[in-house]
Parts: C-alpha cells; structure tokens; sequence
C-alpha cells in the first residue's frame, strides 16, 4: 500500500534545494517591466491623462490607459466555464477601467526597459477625474437612490437567493419554543500566499504565452481569450511551481492586461509581478459578511425552526460573487439539517477591493455566526454545548434537499469525543465556572461541514495522460495543479498505487502547459483529490490494462489472468512473477513484429459529492486588563475519510489551524471609511500571525471509508480552517462571559467589549 | 531594485562628515532596515545615500573611566541585548531592543538608526529616556553634547543640524546604580511588530527597600514623540511601596501623556494601556530592585 503512507513529498527535494522553478525564476532577464497605475479614488470616472512628464522618463516603452483597451468586459473567476446563458460568470470588468470602482482599480500601465524607470514613470503620470463619494457599506450601497456602482445593477445587489426547507412560519407556532437571535460579522482578510501575484508573457509565432503563478491554467487560458476575443488556441499558459494560493489565485489576476501588454509591445517578454502591497488591494480578498440569525430551539435541545439573512460585501467587481455567500447559507443548513429552515442571502457591489475565492468559500464565514450562534443557544436555553450539537448534526444518510448532496460517511461523533479528551473538556468546563480576577481561563468548540468539491452546482470534470516510458517507469501529466498543498505527492501515491507500480516509477510532470496538460479546472474547492484522484485511478486502470494486454501477447497467455504488482507482471492468482514492466515497455517500444507506445488518457466527469467534516477544541487564556488572548491548547480533529498521506494531511491541517486562529484573532484589513484606502497593505500592519504567536498546534484524523472517494477519501485541503475562529471566540465567552459576535477577536475589539461588559473601567 | 541617487562610501568617520557636509541632503545610511523601506515604499525614492555601515569606529560598547557607558551608535540590537556591560547595568535596555522586529532586523538595525529616526514607536527610545542618556554629535565643526531628552523634535524629527551625525550615546553610572527596570513592550503580535504601546520603567529603592528613591517613567506612542511621564515621576518620590503606589502610578502618568486616536488603535484603549503597563512595569521593577508589596 502506497496510499495511505507518510511519503516524503515528491517535491521535496527541489523544493528545500531551490532547484524548483517558480515564476520569477524562470523569467526572461530582458524582459520589459510593465507596472499598472492605480486609482487613488474609490468611486469615480477617469476624464483624461497627462502622460507627457511620464514619457519623459528614460526606458518607458509603451504608457496604455483605460482609454487604449478592448471596449469589453470580461469575468474573472475560476469556475469551469457554463455553456449555459443563465449560469455564466459576471462579466464586468475590462482590462483597465475608466470608471474607478475602489481605491486601487487599475486605470493605466506603464512598460519600461526597467522597474525603476516603470515606477518613477507612474508617479509622473496625472489623471483627471470626475470624482462620486465611496459607497464603502453594504448598507449604503443597498440604500433607495444610491449611485450604482455598475450600470447593470441598479440597486448595488449582485444577486439576490433565497430557500426555504420545511415550514418556517408554522414551524416557530409551536409551544414552548425557546428563542433565541443573534447578529454576527466577519472581515475581509487576505490570503497572504508568500507568492505574490504575477506573470509574465510574450508572443511566438502570433500567439501569446503566459506564464503565470496561477491555480487554474486551463481557465486562466479561457478567461484571456473571452478578455482579448480571441481563440482559445491563440493562448497558451504555463504554470510552474507556485508560492502559495489559498483561491486568490482561483482568479484570472495580472494574466488578461499582461497578454496585452505583450501585443502592445511587439510580442517582447513583459513581467507584470504584483507588490505585496498590490497583492493585498488589488487581487482578491476573503467576503465580509454579516448574518441576522434566529433560531426557535425545544427544551429538549433540538432545533425546531431558524433562519438567516447573510449579507456579502462583494465589493468592486463581481468575481466569484454570489457564490460564496450562498454556499455560507447552505452550510447553515446543512451542519444541523433539522426542522425548518429558512435562508435569505444578497450580495452587494461596493467601492470596496474585490472579494473571490478564499479557503473554504463562504464557510468560515458562516461557521464562525453558527457556532458562535449554537453557543449562544446552549448559553441561553441552558444546553449542554457539546450534546446539542451531537443532537443537531449531520448524520449518515441525510440528503440534504437542494443540492441532492448526501452524508455517505461521518466520523464526527468520534472527532468530538477526540476533542473533548485532548481538552480534557468536562472537567474544565467544571473548573472555569465562576472565575473572577484579571486573567481568566476558558473552553471552546466548534464542528463543522464541507463539501468536497463543487457538483452539483457546477461541473466536475478532470482528465489525466499516463505514458509509459520505456524502463517501465510512467509520465504523468494532469491538469490538477500543485500549490503547495502536497497534490503531485498524493495523486502520485494513487498512481502508485493503482499501477501497481512502486512511487519511483511514477513522474509526475508538475508544470502544467495549457498546449499539452489535460484538462482539468485545478485547484480549489477541495477537490483534487477526490475528483482528479478519480480521474488519476481511471486513467491508471486505463494503462494498467494496456500493460497487461501487451505481456499477455508476450507471454501468450489471457491478459486477465495477469496483473501488476511492485513492477512485475504477476499472475492474477498466484501472484507468480512473469516479466518485469520494464521488460514490457522495452518490447513494446522497440517491437520488430508490435511495436506499441503505450499510453492512456481518461476524462473522468464526476457526478458525486461527500461531505467532510470535523472540529475544533481550544482551551484560551484572557488577560483582561491587557485585551488579550493566549492559546493554552488546541487541536483540529478531522473526518476526511482515508488520508492518502499522513504527513502531508498534517502539513494541510496545520497551515488551516494557522489561518484560523489568525481569522479568529488577528487578520482584517482595514479600509479608511472616508476615503475606501485600505490601510495596512502589508505585512507589518496586516497581523500574519508569526511563530511566536503561534501555539502547539494539535491534529487527529478519523478515518471512515468513505464509499464515494476514489480511494475512501474526502476534502481535506479547506477545511481546517473552518472551526478554528468560533472554538476561540466560544472559548473567550466561556472564560469572561462576554459573547463577541464579530471577529477577529483583536485586543481592540476586546477592548470595547470588556468595557461595555464592565470588565474594564 | 532600490531607486537611489548615488551612494557615497566614506572609510572613515571624518570623510563622512565630510560628504554630509558636502551633500547635506543625503541620507545617512547605517543598518537600513527603515531606509530601505522607505526608499521603495517612494518617500526617499531617487535620493543620494552616504553608507556608513562599514565605520567600524562608531560601533562597539565600552565603559569610561568615571563609570559612564558609551555605546556606539552602529551597533546592532542584537550586540546590544548580548553585550556583557549592558547585560550587567542596564538589562532593560538588551531587553527592550530583543523586541524589535525579527532576528534579521536586530542583527542588521542600529541603536542610532532607531533613536535618530525619531519615530515614537521606538523600542530603544524610552529606556534611553529614562536612563537620561547623553547624545554626542559631531559635525566637521566639532562635537556638540546633548541629553536625549531634547533630541525630538517631533514625529520622525530630531535635532540634528545640517551636516551632523551621532556618534555616541552615554549613560552616566548615578544613571543605572542600583537602578532596576522593566520595558513593556505591547504589539499585537509577538514578533516583527511595532509597539502599539511601550513603557519602560525603571527604580531605585531607598536603602531600606520600603520607599521609591527614584523612579523614571517613559512612554512610546502615548505622544507624538517618545516621552517621560515627568510630574508622575516627581509625585511618586519618596513614597511606600505598596498595591496603592502602582495604582498612584497609574493614575499619575496620565497628566504626562497625549496618546492619540488612529486605525492602528483607539486613544481610550491606549490609555488602558499606559494604565496598565505602568503598573506592570513598575511592579516588576521594584521587585527586581528587591521591594515588596
């Protein structure tokens, strides 16, 4: 058994040498410098441009502005292409944009022989605008009369969904209800990939190359050609290794300007790599949210009714846009599918950074209000925290009703039992009742629910090619893309695996190149594993039976009577050795009488969806008077069904937990509420926490078969993010008795709070 | 890429008062670790930059014949907090530039970078202010003697005239004799960040250890610049050490202070803040000094 095993990564050891190569390796040294020009409006028009200082810079080659571009708008997401009106994307922005949405729209580009000159060309260049005031809230841009920030919109509202399972009306007229509401918020928060956003691109032969730091090759390649209305088979993109994603890079970023730009100049290399400070405004962010809950409980600790109204603040552009929010309210039902449920969801266009795909898409969002929420219920109504939610949840078989999505596998009971013991949670739920003085200690938990990957909503789809060299070793080429996350180790363990061949024998070709890598949609949504593994085992079948066929005409015998087993072709029964798949491949290759180049290509379009699931239990300490909060203990237990690798499943948990804690207690940007500026675009004022601030980070896994995973395995690559903010906020609530409802739990924020709640005077 | 003018390299501290004197508005280049920044974030874009890092002469701790610590402006914070002389006399002062940044800024970044900077988040700033440190400054025109305590200027000035440079920093003995402290340093993380807040607090005890013989309080970011909480200082002389002194402190330190509102924090938290560190600071300090409550 390959799968299943602490592997060393594939990419380990280009990785810790630097031998891998990522975008800013590979570029070519004469290449041009483009650098884009920014607004430093948040709501407005640009009237005109004086470029005539900037020109006079030495190396600027080429200043275009928003009134140079294509007349054409274009979506950015990562989502696979719907060929279906209805479903498509939102196309609203062009390249460069004459009307300013947000402090920070990119409205011109400057390509000089070198950065310095770029950069001192772009201070130079003045802009005229006509100049409205931001519409930096959800609720003001929802206001009767307010500007539209998009003419197709009238009213700011991107999309508008709602649902309703049961009765909600007749469900709450039931007696003895107890009732309990709550509003909580969210921030926006970056996705802070070490790698900022870049690419660089040229033209060979009258099509354009990119190569670009991107999650979604295939897209990205789609996207390009709807921005500049060419064929798809003008384009080509290259993905290398990348620093990181997170989503931000589920978007078509610096790729569709950089492929002009390249047209502008000639054809020449032009880099157009992001600063932090751009990567931070100008890319994507993580959806502000907030959400109006009520919930209608029995006395024995059951839900009988709730609703949500969720807002998303989607900001500039629509991107992902309503996506994300409905999955928030979605999640809401899905956790504790019971009694009637009403959800009431809007998305807002505001002069805000654009929001898109981050980690776990709308659910930490929702799983901090709803676990937050759940506390608060038990709190109330007097519940036990941990048997309510054992009472509400999920459980094997439910299907939830919109989505047709069912429960196929849950080891959740058992990751709370995990939890709990790691904790020691009942006896400390004893100890840290009726706590007075400065510091305080406390308990918290939160579970919850992910989908694993995005059917039914929209399509599952991924190919995979698996060429048979001749030492009996095989290329393998996927569309599937490494971020990080450890895909090339785990898909070549399945490999592996299913070739019956040991993991040096599989190379896996980790650049992708939209010219010759397989279609698949990439990284996000958690999905690789379980869709492109299905893909990587059908393929593998796919060649394995090629293999056999073959040694079965070399040794005369029935290819089903033969399989592959540590390299060798093996007796189906007996296990008794024939040939070597070297000794197949050879022939195969270099056959006087057969000669055959064994290869295998399979789509697999994958119509089946599981759901994983988990929890977080931490134990915090508050020092009041100080505001602030220290982790003591806390750990993340997962059901992801069968983990393909241990150590790299570890790797995904713990980076989770990281970006958890940090959601939970020091990440948001910060936008002036005058101007829309944002005002910590950087590392220093944008709180990453660092490793100082970073406590043990404890991880167990449950494992249940899950019977639709190609290998028993389910999403793992979001999910611990999920539960990590509202254990925390939960635990806080537990030590001071002071519920916060919007995080991160900042020491001003507790500032503010311990005050009202009279903690502080 | 960094967007400079030119770069003047002077081999000795005379050269490079030399080209101050002759470019005045260039830059004088030590660790970098905030020129640098500003220099890509634009704000010193384009300029000239007189790199004196390589001055082996201005680095280095000693102490003098009378007892006085000379520190060197070029020293780095980490040869600071490890620097037997300042691990012995003035612990504080190794503990509050420890906080700075990461390793690779307090091995890169100066003593005389961070105070000459004159920003008031810097960490080494109040425990030089409470150890009423002395500056030496020098020009082609000589040495100029100034107490620490007249150096800023306001936000990001200092009282550095054209063509000067710092080149030593001394703490007199009466300064640190007997003299314990504490720097508290609050950030929100715990690691390459700035002070939201920064307090250094340092005593002497009566001979008795019952009473405060002298206490010096400064703060970082509870003003425009790095600051001494003077009359708190004078009004808490003499007094007995006890629960309520802390709280006498804390109350007293406020007529000293002007924290004001920003995105970073607000000014009531600030004041919490200043409350609390103070008393925090100089609880440990008295129990450092061997008092008890």
């Amino acid at each position: 058994m390959i799968v299943g095993k602490a592997v060393n990564r594939v990419d380990a050891e280009a990785k810790a040498s630097g031998t891998a190569k990522y975008v800013a390796d590979l570029v070519d040294r004469n290449a041009l410098v483009a650098k884009v020009l920014h607004s430093t409006i948040a709501n407005g028009t640009v009237l005109s441009f004086d470029l005539d200082e900037a020109y006079k810079v030495p190396g600027v080659v080429k200043i275009v502005t928003c009134f140079d571009v294509p007349d054409k708008q274009f979506p950015t997401p990562g989502h696979p292409w719907s060929t279906h009106k209805a479903h498509q994307d939102i196309s609203d922005r062009k390249l460069l944009n004459t009307r300013v949405r947000f402090y920070g729209d990119d409205i011109a580009a400057v390509i000089a022989e070198d950065e310095i000159a770029a950069t001192r060309a772009l201070k130079l260049i003045k802009v005229e605008y006509e100049e409205y005031e931001p519409i930096l809230t959800y609720e003001d841009a929802m206001k009767d009369g307010a500007m539209a920030i998009h003419e197709e919109k009238p009213n700011n509202v991107v999309v508008h969904s709602d649902y309703e399972m049961g009765n909600f009306d007749e469900a709450i007229k039931e007696e003895g209800l107890i009732k309990v509401e709550g509003t909580y918020e969210t921030p926006i928060v970056s996705h802070c990939h070490i790698e900022n956003a870049g690419s660089y691109a040229y033209m060979e032969s009258g099509r354009i190359i990119v190569v670009s730091s991107t999650q979604i090759p295939h897209i990205i390649r789609r996207v390009i050609s709807q921005a500049l209305d060419c064929g798809m088979g003008k384009i080509r993109v290259i993905k290398p290794y990348i620093g990181g994603g997170f989503g931000n890079k589920q978007d078509a970023l610096t790729e569709p300007l950089n492929a002009f730009l390249t047209s502008v100049v000639g054809g020449r290399c032009v880099k157009l790599f992001y600063t932090r400070e751009e990567t931070f405004v100008c890319t994507r962010t993580r959806h502000a949210m907030k959400f109006f809950i009520e919930s209608y409980v029995r006395k024995d600790g059951t839900f009988a009714a709730r609703k949500i109204k969720a807002y998303s603040t989607q900001g500039a552009y629509a991107s992902h846009a309503h996506a994300l929010v409905a999955n928030a309210v979605n999640g809401f039902r899905m956790m504790y599918p019971v009694g009637a449920i009403k959800g009431d969801a809007y998305t807002v266009y505001t002069n805000l950074p654009t929001a898109g795909a981050m980690r776990a898409y709308g659910i930490p969002q929702i799983g901090f209000a709803l676990e937050a929420h759940v506390d608060d219920i038990c709190q109330k109504a007097g519940f036990d925290k941990v048997q309510f939610r054992r009472d509400n949840m999920m459980q094997v078989g439910f299907v939830d009703p919109f989505t047709t999505i069912a429960c196929h596998s849950s080891g959740l009971d058992e990751c709370i039992t995990r939890g709990k013991e790691y904790v020691n949670w009942d006896q400390k739920i004893e100890e840290y009742k009726n706590q007075t003085g400065d510091i305080r200690r406390g308990v918290g938990m939160a579970v919850f629910c992910y989908k694993t990957g995005v059917y039914p909503i929209a399509l599952e789809t991924s190919a995979v090619r698996m060429v048979l060299n001749q030492d009996g070793s095989t290329q393998v080429q996927m569309g599937a893309t490494e971020i990080g996350q450890g895909a090339d180790t785990v898909f070549s363990q399945m490999a592996a695996e299913t070739l019956g061949f040991t993991l040096d024998k599989v190379n896996l070709i980790s650049t992708q190149d939209t010219d010759v890598t397989p279609y698949d949609t990439g990284a996000y949504a958690s999905r690789q594993t379980y869709v492109s593994g299905m893909a990587v085992k059908k393929t593998a079948l796919s060649l394995k039976k090629k293999i056999c066929e073959f040694a079965g005409y070399m040794l005369n015998r029935d290819p089903s009577d033969l399989d592959i087993e540590d390299n060798n072709i093996v007796h189906v029964g007996t296990r008794e050795k024939y040939l070597t798949t070297e000794e197949v491949a050879m022939e195969a290759c270099y056959s006087l009488e057969n000669s055959n180049h064994i290869s295998a290509e399979e789509t697999h379009h994958c119509s089946d969806n599981t759901y994983a699931l988990g929890c977080c239990f931490a134990e915090v300490e508050v020092d009041i008077p100080m505001c602030s909060v220290k982790i003591l203990k806390i750990i993340n237990v997962h059901d992801s069904g069968k983990i393909i690798n241990p150590q790299t499943a570890r790797g995904q948990v713990h980076g989770g937990m990281s970006m958890g804690i940090g959601y939970g207690l020091y990440e948001r940007l910060i936008i002036d509420p005058k101007t829309g500026k944002t005002n910590n675009d950087n590392l220093l004022d944008y709180k990453l926490m660092t490793v100082l601030d970073t406590p043990d980070l404890g991880y167990d896994f449950v494992e249940p078969e899950d019977p639709s995973g190609p290998y028993g395995n389910k999403a793992l690559g979001e999910p611990p993010v999920i539960p990590v903010a509202p254990a925390l906020r939960n635990a806080v609530y537990n030590a001071t008795g002071v519920a916060v409802n919007a995080i991160p739990l900042h020491p001003q924020r507790l500032f503010e709070e311990f005050s009202k709640a009279g903690l502080i005077k | 890429m960094y967007d400079f003018n030119n770069i003047y390299q002077p081999k000795t501290v005379k050269e490079a008062l030399e080209m101050k004197k002759a470019h005045p508005d260039a830059l004088l280049l030590a660790g970098g670790s905030d020129i640098l920044i500003q220099c890509r974030e634009g704000r010193l874009a384009g300029r000239d930059v007189i790199s004196i890092y390589t001055l082996d002469e201005l680095r280095g701790i000693c102490m003098e014949d009378d007892g006085t610590i000379l520190i060197r402006p070029l020293t780095s914070f980490s040869h600071i907090t490890n620097n037997p002389i300042i691990k012995k006399y003035i612990p504080t002062l190794g503990d509050a530039v420890d906080q700075i940044g990461g390793p690779q800024i307090r091995n890169i970044g100066t003593i005389g970078g961070n105070i000459c900077n004159g920003v008031t988040s810097a960490d080494s700033a109040t425990t030089l202010k409470t150890y009423d440190a002395i500056l030496e400054i020098a020009s082609v025109d000589g040495i100029r003697i100034l107490p620490y305590a007249d150096f800023s200027k306001g936000p990001g000035r200092v009282d550095l005239r054209e063509g000067e440079m710092l080149t030593g920093i001394r703490i007199k003995k009466d300064s640190y004799e007997n003299t314990f402290g504490k720097y508290i340093k609050y950030s929100m993380r715990r690691a390459m960040d700035i002070a939201t807040l920064g307090c250094s607090v340092n005593v002497r005890l009566t001979e008795d250890k019952k009473k405060v013989d002298r206490v010096r309080i400064a703060f970082g970011v509870a003003g425009p610049v790095p600051l001494r909480a003077l009359s708190a200082e004078e009004s808490l002389k003499g007094q007995l050490i006890s629960e309520e002194l802390l709280e006498a402190a804390s109350q007293a330190v406020m007529a000293d202070v002007n924290p004001r509102n920003s995105w970073r924090a607000s000014k009531d938290f600030r004041i919490q803040l200043i409350k609390e560190l103070t008393r925090r600071a100089l609880r440990s300090s008295i129990e450092q000094a061997g008092g008890e409550f």
